[in-house]
């Protein structure tokens, strides 16, 4: 090789590493900094476990719930993402994809529109609907907007896996004598089920790291404490210093289980790269 | 059972996909629908089958109108180009799918899975998926599959198509010998004129929705009723030449330009005096001879064996089959000897066979 081409095949490397420095720093300070007692950019000055107080005594006084109870709000919230999402989705994309009815391809744009329309828009009147249904301040009115939010996105997922699914066996377990649902629950959606998996996955995750939602539709203190992402808003108090290092460590406990969820999950969600995005037939 | 389809036509938006089919299926006959790809024939088996609705007309089993009955009430079994397992489910599952929809109780359908799976040869494959399976393995899962209900009818659509040849050749053998001992109507799906011919009791031709001719292997051979069925039918398919047939001293001569040939009378008489007609001949009807029209070999195929040869007549191509032992080579000019007696006249204009048609 000559020294031009070794240049030339390191370029692509050295533009690489420098584009991913910033994300780099931005873990490692997230790694060194909640067992630290304080730190100067990269530097610890002082290690300690201090910070993760949180874990067995509750850091804003007695009235406050306990991270745990936080926690399991939180897998609440993410699972229940995960079970109606894919439960809704699949039972949605199923007729979109293979019957004809009037209104099939309006209700398929719509459904794109609501997904490109920005959520942040529609929060005063999701407001005003949670009121009228008594739903709001609940968890159940946070996770029944959030699964709403992610519908769209997932109605067109599971249309994309049903629309790689070959007609023909369909068509052979409807002359073996199989009722349309049944061909959907015993035929149909056992050999989509890598595509329900990222589904759920992907929605999981989603439930799990949601701030926006769960922050605009829960008040007051019991508000505060509905989910991680919005429990870690209650460290950055107006009146006291924010503890830097422990909003770190609270940080670092939301994304331990996920990153061990995604690591022996993620074969399952490069389907949604992988399947979904095909044409069917 | 018997099976009459009515003026069967089938619109997709403004496609007409079949159109204006009628044809009736005798108990235990073996049919095949035949045609190039697109021309209507999986929309019609689709129809019989009960998954596509007929736009209108009619398809009766055993004279009953059965346009509106869902599949599962039709009690058919169809083989599909793709096998259409379920790949989910073992052999087995596979198998009994149909029978448990049935609710057939457990030991008679585990019973009739085996006698099914012996039957097929896949009888020690039971336990498999069908991603553990060959190619063939799999379509004799699928045909066992169709066959465990018992079914009054069978489709298959393309079932070949996937296999390597090798294996087409003897599958097509056993399904054939199957369908006769077991006696059971069936409507053959293919492109390929051989399987048809080959296998079918009948071949219902069709081109582009439309049904061309339905006649036995050896009619539609010899007595191709439109321009469409003569071509398609028969490898290398057959040479057409337009001409013009008249009447000179009691003799009929099919002429153009470097041509002229005599046609026994009553071939000649159906064509005479038309104009120009096209003059059709199979490549194994024409013969190098010592005498005969004079043409220009343009290309030599050997095929093992024959070679397929083409010959130039003045601006006229024609095929010819000739033995490989005559050592032909391009540019030689040779004499062609036409077998008369099995030429076929049609009408340009509306493509049909002088002969066979009124």
């Amino acid at each position: 090789m000559t020294w031009r081409q070794r240049v030339g095949k390191a370029i692509p490397y050295v533009l690489l590493i420098i584009s991913i420095i910033p994300v780099t720093v931005g873990y490692l300070w997230l790694l060194i900094s909640p067992f630290s007692t304080k730190t100067e950019g990269l530097r610890s000055l002082g290690w300690t476990l201090s910070n993760w107080s949180f874990l067995w005594k509750p850091p804003f006084g007695l009235n406050y719930p306990s991270i745990w109870r936080v926690t399991l709000n939180t897998f609440m919230v993410a699972t229940s993402m995960a079970v109606f999402v894919v439960l809704v989705s699949s039972l949605a994309g199923y007729p979109l994809s293979r019957l004809k009815f009037a209104g099939r391809k309006s209700f398929l744009s719509l459904t794109l529109i609501v997904h490109a329309f920005p959520s942040v828009t529609l929060l005063i009147p999701i407001y005003f609907v949670l009121r009228f249904l008594h739903l709001f301040n609940t968890m159940v009115g946070v996770a029944l907007v959030m699964v709403a939010f992610e519908l769209p996105f997932g109605v067109w997922l599971m249309k994309g896996f049903f629309d790689n699914v070959s007609w023909d066996m369909e068509r052979a377990a409807l002359i073996d004598g199989a009722s349309r649902f049944r061909v959907w629950w015993q035929i149909i959606i056992p050999t989509i089920k890598p595509g329900l998996a990222a589904l759920a996955i992907f929605a999981f995750l989603s439930g799990w790291n949601a701030y926006l939602i769960p922050f605009t539709f829960t008040i007051g203190r019991a508000g505060k404490t509905a989910v991680l992402s919005v429990y870690l808003q209650n460290f950055q108090g107006d009146t006291v210093m924010t503890n830097w290092n422990m909003v770190t460590a609270v940080g670092l406990f939301q994304l331990i289980p996920v990153m061990f969820f995604f690591i022996f999950t993620q074969e399952y969600l490069l389907n949604i790269y992988a399947g979904g995005a095909k044409g069917g037939a | 059972m018997k099976v009459t389809l009515e003026r069967l036509t089938k619109h997709f938006g403004k496609v007409v996909a079949a159109g204006d089919i009628d044809l009736d299926i005798g108990d235990g006959e073996f049919v095949a629908l035949l045609g190039p790809s697109g021309c209507g024939k999986t929309t019609t088996l689709l129809m019989i089958a009960g998954i596509y609705k007929p736009t209108s007309g009619f398809i009766k089993f055993d004279g009953r109108v059965v346009n509106h009955l869902p599949p599962k009430d039709r009690n058919i079994g169809m083989v599909f180009q793709s096998y259409a397992l379920y790949p989910h489910m073992t052999v087995f599952d596979n198998l009994t799918f149909p029978l448990k929809l049935k609710k057939t109780p457990k030991e008679e359908m585990a019973q009739r899975a085996q006698r099914v799976a012996d039957m097929m040869g896949i009888g020690h494959l039971m336990d498999r998926k069908p991603a553990q399976l060959s190619g063939g393995q799999q379509q004799r899962v699928a045909l066992g599959r169709a066959l465990v209900k018992e079914p009054n009818m069978l489709l298959f659509d393309e079932p070949l198509s996937n296999l390597d040849a090798r294996l087409r050749l003897s599958m097509r053998g056993e399904i054939k010998r199957l369908q006769m001992d077991l006696g059971i109507t069936s409507i053959y799906v293919t492109h390929d004129q051989v399987e048809a011919m080959t296998m079918a009791d009948r071949i219902a031709v069709m081109n582009e929705g439309r049904l061309q001719a339905c006649a036995t292997p050896d009619d539609l051979y010899d007595r191709p009723e439109t321009l469409f069925v003569a071509g398609f039918i028969g490898n290398p398919p057959m040479n057409f030449i337009d001409v013009e047939v008249v009447r000179e001293n009691g003799d009929y001569h099919a002429r153009r330009e470097a041509f002229d040939l005599v046609v026994p009378a009553e071939r000649g008489e159906k064509a005479a005096g038309k104009g120009s007609v096209i003059l059709g001949i199979r490549p194994e009807d024409i013969t190098i001879a010592d005498e005969g029209i004079t043409g220009e070999i343009y290309i030599v195929e050997p095929l093992g064996r024959d070679d397929l040869i083409t010959v130039h007549i003045g601006e006229a191509g024609v095929h010819v089959l000739a033995d490989p032992t005559l050592g032909l080579r391009m540019g030689q000019t040779v004499r062609l000897d036409f077998n008369m007696h099995k030429v076929q006249f049609f009408d340009p204009q509306t493509e049909k066979s002088l002969l066979w048609t009124d």
